[in-house]
């Protein structure tokens, strides 16, 4: 059987190469991927402790999993409208590369 | 008789000036009327409190802060007091109607009349103090009047200059003046002055302390009687008219420092350094200006020189401890040198503004009234027995005599170059041909100035003997009465007689030329580099904390951080949005490190 | 679930979520983390919640990861040029990633109860649909409605931004 620790590694190393995608990948569309592989890590942290704390009924912890629910539906609206603006800025700059969309500094 | 009298006499100068300026501004005539006619109430009321023996007034409480700080108004009233109440009101009520004549066609005859009348309620103030503070508030007003008064024609540069020199070389002996009033506050506890003359003891037991104290009160004299080193300013007031050149320096205000070191004499005579250093002061004045006026070409400025002299002299006395003989010679100079001013008063208007003595000439025949006064004065003031200033001078060089011979020698070479001078001055101005066309018109002066002079060489006839002086004064003892300071003091007037008749008789131009002592010893223009020298360095001083200390720590300094931590701050700005992303991830490892793991 | 199951799925969701950061194409990318949401949503339904399981297909693979790729085949991304590499930034992103998994490590170790095995369910089947149902209803009815307007909101802010310029 798997343990606890055992989800919570997994979800740490798929939290971890997500973070690792967002600070070294340049093309804007995999980063926010990697952004996208963080939230679903946090995820199954969240389930993996919601079926390890049992309520008073002996059944799992619903509470933790209606939280999972929220958090997908944030992350798809975000991604609509991060993709929205993505292209907004391709069509302006005609470019994903993340180091040529820099106008905002001193 | 009211006791208030006192009181009245003081105000009545106050309150013609305030009606001068206040009302009658505009009626030149009135206001000229109305300042002659207090100055003559005023006089008739000094002679009433002469006669009166004993005064009791009273006194008000102006600070009380007692036990640690008093100052009343109130008056003293012994025998030197009322003596200069008689002088000061009556020399001044004679030039108030002098100046009748001789401000005439003035512009400014309110103003400057109302400026007399201040400075009769100033002068009239430090002679009835009865405390240190009083007579400091009016030894200030006094130095106001003789600002307002110097510089009465204050169009004219040299006026406006003069006044401000006057006033500005007496701010400094004011200065420490009131070093000394509080130092001897300080040590007394009172200013007052019979209550000081009481404790005197506290003083006397810390004789350094006393001695400074007392160096510090004579600095107000040195100012006032414009002593060397601040005697600058008097030639240089001569800007100012003829009547008040007689009034204020040669009468009144200038003896205002020997009558204030007289009053304070138990003060300094209790220190034998600093009636040395007076002494000494006053002989160095006393021959550096006879030796200036014989080389001067103005005839005020003569005169002027004449007065630093004199008031050598008196100083002199001071500090050979003998405020008589001071006060002898105070009385009998006030009345010949009044003389003599107004004498050159008339002179000088009726040569219609004509001052240098080398255009002037055979004026003995035009104005005969006005020479045979001037005569009367001169002879007094060289000595010439019997005329007063015998008897003053020959007291104070007795004095000398007896307590310090180098003094003595040096005082009988002053008494040769006065007579040197004032002769010079008398044959130049009197006899001769006339040199300029100014001298070939001249007029005898009107009556209302020929008057005064008249009234004023009946003192300077008599002021010296003892019959008429007693009534005023008490007359100095000299010991070793002898004869031979007289027939000294008689020599060298003679031999200074002799060598002027010998020098300037029927010149045209002045045979001698000492451009150092033309040139005043230079005193002016040292004086003037020192300030120069101060006042670069100040400002050198200032602009280096200005623009180094302030600017560049301050200003500059606040403005250039801030630029430097917002450029430093604007490099966190990088634009890049991986960048941010690393620096997030490094603020997260710190924050859990610090959560979890300490 | 016997632990190799656990392990192979564990495994398929980490090797091509490894595979979305590394590949080079776009498209690839994308169809990588589809495959690691179907072995994240099996992960989900060994924890016995299938909701979330369902879910994470439906949304994730079938909407989020779909929109994802016509917006790569709108803008016709090729893969990304080689540009000049520079050493430092790689080296202080993996430093700054590895740095991170050090402590979750680290924590995870310390947790208690982490070795342990799951406790038994009451019931063999669970009715989590219902349950979550009724949680969301009852007591999280605000934050749903909530979620709600975002997700308009979210809609309208797509429409905003994708417009044309106005002329």
């Amino acid at each position: 059987m798997a343990t606890l620790g055992d989800y919570l590694l997994v979800s740490g190393m798929l939290f971890t190469m997500g973070f690792a995608g967002v600070l070294l990948r340049r093309n804007i569309i995999i980063i926010f991927m990697s952004l996208e592989l963080m939230l679903n890590a946090a995820n199954l942290s969240l389930v993996a402790f919601s079926r390890y704390r049992l309520g008073a009924d002996g059944l799992p912890n619903y509470n933790a999993q209606v939280f999972v629910f929220f958090i997908i539906t944030v992350a798809a609206a975000e991604v609509a409208v991060g993709l929205a603006i993505i292209v907004a800025l391709y069509r302006a700059r005609q470019t994903t590369h993340v180091e040529d969309i820099n106008a905002l500094k001193f | 008789m009211s006791s208030a009298l006192p009181y009245y006499i003081l105000l009545l100068p106050l309150v013609s000036a305030a009606a001068l300026l206040l009302f009658t501004r505009r009626y030149a005539s009135l206001s000229a009327f109305v300042s002659v006619g207090a100055s003559i109430i005023g006089f008739v009321c000094a002679c009433l409190v002469f006669r009166e023996s004993e005064f009791a007034t009273t006194d008000l409480p102006w600070i009380d802060l007692r036990p640690l700080f008093y100052v009343p108004i109130g008056l003293t009233l012994d025998g030197l007091s009322k003596t200069m109440l008689v002088l000061v009101t009556g020399v001044g009520g004679l030039i108030h109607i002098y100046s009748l004549g001789y401000m005439q066609d003035d512009a400014g005859k309110s103003r400057y009349f109302a400026s007399l009348s201040l400075f009769m309620f100033s002068m009239l103030g430090i002679i009835l103090a009865n405390n240190f503070v009083m007579m400091f508030i009016f030894w200030e007003l006094v130095g106001v009047s003789s600002y307002l008064l110097i510089g009465h024609w204050f169009e004219r540069d040299a006026a406006a200059e003069a006044a401000k020199k006057a006033f500005l070389t007496n701010r400094i002996g004011d200065f420490g003046f009131m070093l000394g009033i509080l130092m001897v506050w300080s040590a007394t506890g009172s200013v007052i002055f019979r209550d000081i003359a009481g404790k005197m003891t506290s003083l006397t037991s810390h004789p350094g302390y006393l001695t400074i104290a007392a160096l510090l009160v004579f600095c107000g004299a040195v100012g006032k009687s414009a002593q060397f080193p601040l005697h600058v300013w008097l030639p240089d007031a001569m800007e100012g008219p003829t009547p008040i050149s007689a009034l204020i320096h040669a009468a009144t205000m200038v003896a205002a420092g020997v009558y204030m070191l007289v009053r304070v004499g138990f003060l300094i005579q209790a220190s034998a350094q600093a009636l040395h250093v007076i002494a000494w002061i006053g002989t160095i004045t006393a021959v550096m200006a006879g030796l200036i006026a014989t080389q001067q070409n103005d005839i005020k400025r003569i005169l002027a020189y004449s007065t630093l002299s004199q008031l050598g002299y008196m100083i002199m006395a001071v500090g050979l401890a003998s405020g008589e003989a001071a006060m002898f010679h105070l009385f009998t100079h006030a009345f010949f040198k009044a003389l003599l001013f107004l004498g050159a008063g008339a002179i000088i208007i009726m040569l219609h503004h004509e001052q240098n003595i080398w255009k002037m000439g055979g004026l003995g025949k035009r104005l005969p009234i006005t020479c045979a006064t001037f005569l009367i004065g001169t002879l007094a003031l060289i000595g010439c027995p019997p005329f007063s200033g015998f008897f003053s001078k020959d007291t104070i060089l007795g004095l000398a005599y007896e307590k310090d011979k180098l003094i003595f020698y040096i005082g009988l070479c002053t008494a040769f170059l006065t007579a040197f001078y004032m002769l010079r001055l008398v044959l130049v101005v009197f006899f001769g041909k006339p040199r300029s066309d100014n001298a070939l018109r001249g007029d005898e002066a009107p009556f209302v100035m020929t008057g005064p002079l008249l009234v004023l060489s009946v003192p300077a006839l008599l002021a010296g003997f003892g019959f008429f002086a007693k009534i005023f004064l008490i007359l100095p003892r000299v010991e070793e009465a002898g004869h031979v300071v007289p027939t000294l003091a008689v020599v060298a007037m003679l031999l200074g007689v002799i060598a002027a008749v010998s020098l300037y008789r029927k010149r045209e131009s002045d045979p001698i030329d000492l451009a150092f002592l033309r040139k005043r010893f230079y005193f002016d223009e040292l004086y003037a580099w020192l300030i120069d020298i101060t006042q670069e360095f100040l400002a050198g001083l200032s602009a280096f904390i200005d623009h180094w200390i302030i600017d560049a720590l301050g200003v500059r300094g606040a403005s250039t951080t801030t630029w430097g931590v917002g450029s430093l701050l604007r490099c966190l700005q990088i634009g890049n949005l991986q960048a941010y992303a690393f620096i997030f991830g490094l603020g997260i490892i710190g924050l859990i490190y610090f959560a979890v793991f300490k | 679930m016997p632990a190799f199951l656990f392990w192979i799925f564990a495994i398929l969701m980490l090797v091509f979520g490894a595979a979305v950061v590394l590949n080079r194409n776009p498209v690839a990318s994308a169809l990588s983390l589809v495959v690691s949401f179907l072995g994240l949503s099996a992960l989900f339904m060994s924890l016995d919640a299938y909701l979330i399981g369902i879910l994470q297909i439906l949304v994730y693979a079938g909407a989020v990861m779909v929109l994802f790729l016509f917006i790569i085949m709108l803008l016709d991304l090729r893969a990304e040029e080689r540009r000049k590499f520079n050493i430092v930034p790689v080296i202080g992103g993996a430093a700054v990633s590895l740095a991170l998994f050090a402590q979750i490590y680290l924590v995870i170790d310390q947790l208690c109860g982490a070795k342990e095995t799951f406790p038994r369910l009451s019931a063999p089947r669970t009715d989590d649909v219902r349950a979550i149902g009724l949680l969301l209803f009852d007591n999280f009815n605000l934050p749903f409605q909530i979620i709600a307007v975002l997700v308009l909101v979210a809609t309208i802010g797509v429409i905003v931004l994708s417009k044309k310029e106005l002329r």
